[in-house]
This record gives C-alpha cells, structure tokens and sequence, in this order.
C-alpha cells in the first residue's frame, strides 16, 4: 500500500472510530482517548511514508495510541485514582476486526446519542468521535462558528464525564428506545447531507457518505435488528439518486430526473435490505420509508410508479407515526393517485406554515390546478422558507414558468 | 460510584393539600415517596433527603461584606421553586435517570438531576 500523506490519513479516518473507542474503553477518559489517538497519527505520518504502512495499520495505531495515553498519565503528576488505575491496567484484548473491540464503538456510540445530551451535540460528538471529522469540519457542515461547535462540543464531553454518562450498550429492555436515538442521529446526519442548508454545496456527499458507513458499522454489530437494516436500505436507496439530483445547480424532483444516472448497485443493496425487512415482519419506521423508496426505485419511468402502494404505506407509518410531516408526504403521493384536488384539502389542514415542505406541496398543487395566483404565492412562501441554493434555484424557475 | 442530588421542582405557592389536588391525593404521595425511600434504601442508592418548607419561610444571607446581610424570601422569585430533594450514590447516570423518574412519579412532581462535584 502507499503510504503517502494522504494514503495515511485516509486510513485514519478509516480507523479513528475503532481507536478511540478502545482507548476510551481502556482509559474511561474521552479527552485523554481524543489526544493520544491525535498523537499517533502524528507518529505515523512521520515513519509510514518513509518506512511503509505496518500490515496491522489498526493494531500498529492502538498500540502507539495507548502507550502515548500511559506516557501522559505518567507524566502528568496530579493523577486521581481513576487515571492510576488505568495505568495499572493492563490491556491484553488482542486488537481484531471483529468480536469484542467492535463493542467498543457501539458502546461509545451509544454515549454519544445518549438522551441526556442535547440532540445538537449528539450529532456532533458521533461525527468527532466515531466519524473522526475535525471539528472545523463539523461547524461547517452545521452552519456554525468553529467556536461555537468547539465549545458544544467540549459541553457536551464535560457533562458525559461529570455526570458520568454510562459507557455501555443499555440493557435488553431499555435498547429498542435507545437504538432509535442513535438512528435519529445517523439519519438526521444523512438529511442534512441530502438537502444541506445554507448558501454551500446543496449535497453534502462527504455527510451522506459518513452517515451511511456509520450505519454499515451500527449494521454489523446488530445484525438482528431490522430497523438497522431499514435505515441502512433508506439512505442506500436515496443515495442512488444522489448524482441525478443536481443539474445546473437545480433542484430536479423525482418525477423528472434521469433514472439511468442512478446508481444500480446501491438500489440493488437497497432492495436486498427491504426485503430482508419484510421477512423479519417487526415493521418501524426507517423500514416503511426504505419500502417507500423502494417502489419509487423500482420504477423503470416515474409515470410506472405503483402510487397505490406508495399511499398504502404511509398509511402504515401513519398508524406509527400520526405528524403532520408524515400526512404531508402522504398527501403528495394521494396527488398522484387520486389528483391535485383531494391532495390539496388534506394539505391545508395540516399546521405546517413554517415548513418549506408544505408550501412546496401548495405551490405544485396549485399550479396543476391552474390557480395560477394562489400558486405564485405558495411559490413566494417556499422559496422564503428554504435554505437549500438547488431547491431555491428549482422553485424560482417554477414560478418563472407560471404565466 | 457518584453521588446525585435529585431535587424535585413544583410551583412555589402552595394550597392547602400542596399541590396534589386533594387530601387524598396528597396522601397517596406521602405514601408512594415513603416507599421510594425505602427502595432506595434496601438497594444501597441512599445517601439522605428531604422535603422543604415553602420558599417564603426562606432567609437570605450575604456574608460577603464585613456585616452579614439579612434579606427575607428566597434567593430567586419564580414561580416554581425546589420542593425536596435526594441525594443517592449510582454507579452511573443511567442508573440516577432510572431512579428519577421513579421519584417523579412517587412525589408528583419533577426532577433535576445534577451530579456533585464534591460530597464531604
């Protein structure tokens, strides 16, 4: 292998879940974890473009990592118990891809969307820690100063050692409540990878891509359970779509976009996890969306879109999921079904007038319905309400259009 | 292990039975927090708590000055005010969310849960 710089520092990223997550496991100290591993990949873009990458890269780095963390306690004077206990521990777990190191990162993911952080800082401490994304990074892709997301940041590692936030896999009884917090946070990642806000890129592939390996990770370790796997089928099945989403800096919906740009490996992986979810027939919420994107991928042309099947699920994952956002996608395929008309009365009575969303949904209704003034409003109101330059760009040509 | 304090928060102006609604109500309560302490208790969480006297029999002291100063009331005028309070040892915050919310539903009211920083 090349062990270039940025050779080396693709395969640290690669890496810096696995890393971190063990030497928090060792140390039980996330800022004492974050430095050593900071270290090491110091000492490796030293020696690796000189003397090669050792052919246990994941093992040469824990082993250079931890010894950096055991240097630093000994160095540091004041230690409390809990950091000479650590010294005195000694880690025998030989470091393997699979098996109990895995548990590391689950366990650390688990902290990272615990409940008692505020949802903000969740998604920002899985991408610094399990993601290994800077956090330079980070506060660009949310939209903020890098003081800002440095300081949640650091709130947030603050709280989850002084109120000792548990470093573990809850418990059986407790998993399902909690696993779906830990997908809230890889699936709210991928969205704002999808349709970033803001005035920068308006796909963020770097966000939907670290979504979806995180998501191939959280699979592995929980193979059993389907919610997992429809999650991972959702965001496979969008990302698809992804290069046939942009054209000239607009927003193409998907009844218009070129389905020969989409990508038929991801779909058939997609299709592969659906199906797999409906065999183990214990439906959720991530599954139902994968099941709808489905349909929509299995259309060879958007007019052969089994629409029927589509309204029939959101019904389903209405019974789950009775919001007001979830009646509105459902109200956009009843357009398609049963017409414009019918749609737009279910659509005006949802309370959603700060959601651009549901102005897009007016404005498209409005339009076929040939209430050309009412329409041009709805367009005015979307365009307000959205922070996306690809959705801005396709609605003004929209209302361009309208005569 | 770590020691929380789990201070229960309602409204500061309180009616005859509390604020529980009814005599009844207000015994059930006693009677359900009363077996709360007791699990606390048997399973080892227990450190010590109390119930407090209304926020307006509270006395101010600054003793920063070189003559302390006396003011009467609580230290904030808010509606709501803290009412009680645990404080247990857990082994972790999980364990003192768990707790909480059965103290919650005990006492009818809501708790805050804050580790210390230091227990003497």
């Amino acid at each position: 292998m090349q062990g270039g710089t940025a050779a080396v520092e693709r395969l640290f990223r690669e890496e810096y879940g696995r890393l971190v997550a063990s030497l928090v496991r060792r140390f039980a100290d996330i800022d004492i974890a974050e430095e050593a591993a900071g270290e090491a990949l110091v000492v490796a873009l030293e020696k690796w473009p000189v003397s090669g990458v050792p052919p246990n890269p994941g093992g040469w780095l824990t082993t250079t990592a931890g010894n950096r963390a055991i240097d630093r306690i000994r160095r540091e004077k004041q230690r409390d118990a809990k950091h000479l206990a650590a010294l005195m521990y000694h880690d025998d777990t030989a470091y393997e891809r699979t098996g109990a190191v895995e548990d590391d990162r689950l366990r650390l993911l688990f902290t990272c969307c615990h409940p008692a952080l505020a949802p903000a800082a969740r998604i920002a401490l899985t991408l610094r820690l399990l993601g290994g994304l800077t956090v330079a990074e980070i506060a660009q892709a949310f939209l903020v100063p890098e003081t800002t997301m440095a300081q949640r940041i650091t709130r947030a590692k603050q709280k989850i050692a002084a109120a000792k936030v548990p470093y573990r896999v809850p418990e059986n009884a407790d998993l399902p409540e909690r696993l779906g917090g830990v997908l809230a946070v890889l699936f709210l990642v991928f969205n704002e990878g999808y349709l970033a806000t803001g005035d920068g890129d308006p796909v963020r592939a770097d966000l939907t891509a670290e979504a979806i390996r995180l998501t191939r990770i959280l699979r592995q370790l929980l193979p059993e359970e389907p919610e997992v796997a429809g999650l991972l089928g959702l965001q496979l099945l969008t990302e698809a779509r992804r290069k046939a989403r942009v054209r000239n800096g607009q927003l193409v919906p998907l009844g218009e976009q070129d389905r020969a740009g989409w990508d038929r490996a991801l779909i058939a992986e997609g299709h592969d996890l659906v199906r797999e979810c409906l065999a183990i027939n214990r439906p959720g919420r991530y599954q139902i969306l994968a099941a709808i994107n489905a349909v929509h991928t299995d259309a060879p042309t958007a007019s052969d879109t089994d629409w029927s099947q589509v309204v029939a699920l959101y019904d389903r994952l209405t019974r789950l999921d009775p919001s007001p956002i979830v009646a509105l996608n459902r109200a956009v395929a009843v357009a398609e079904l049963d017409g414009p008309e019918v749609a737009l009365t279910l659509v005006d009575r949802l309370p959603l007038p700060g959601y651009h969303a549901w102005h897009v949904a007016r404005a498209d209704m409005l339009r076929r319905l040939g209430r050309t003034a009412e329409a041009k409003e709805a367009y005015d109101a979307a365009i307000a309400a959205t922070q996306n330059s690809a959705e801005r760009a396709y609605l003004s040509r929209k209302r361009g259009e309208l005569v | 292990m770590t020691h929380y304090l789990l201070s229960v928060h309602g409204p500061a102006e309180l009616d005859e039975f509390g604020n529980y609604g009814s005599k009844e109500e207000m015994e059930e309560a006693f009677a359900a927090t009363g077996a709360f302490n007791d699990k606390l208790r048997a399973d080892g969480y227990w450190v010590f708590a109390g119930g407090l006297e209304s926020a307006a029999t509270a006395t101010v002291v600054d003793g920063q000055g070189e003559a302390p100063v006396v003011t009467d009331g609580p230290y904030l005028e808010t509606k709501e005010v803290i009412g009680g309070f645990w404080v247990i040892d857990a082994p972790d915050l999980d364990v003192a969310l768990e707790l909480a919310a059965e103290g919650s539903k005990a006492c009818r009211g809501k708790v805050e849960v804050r580790p210390f920083g230091g227990l003497g």
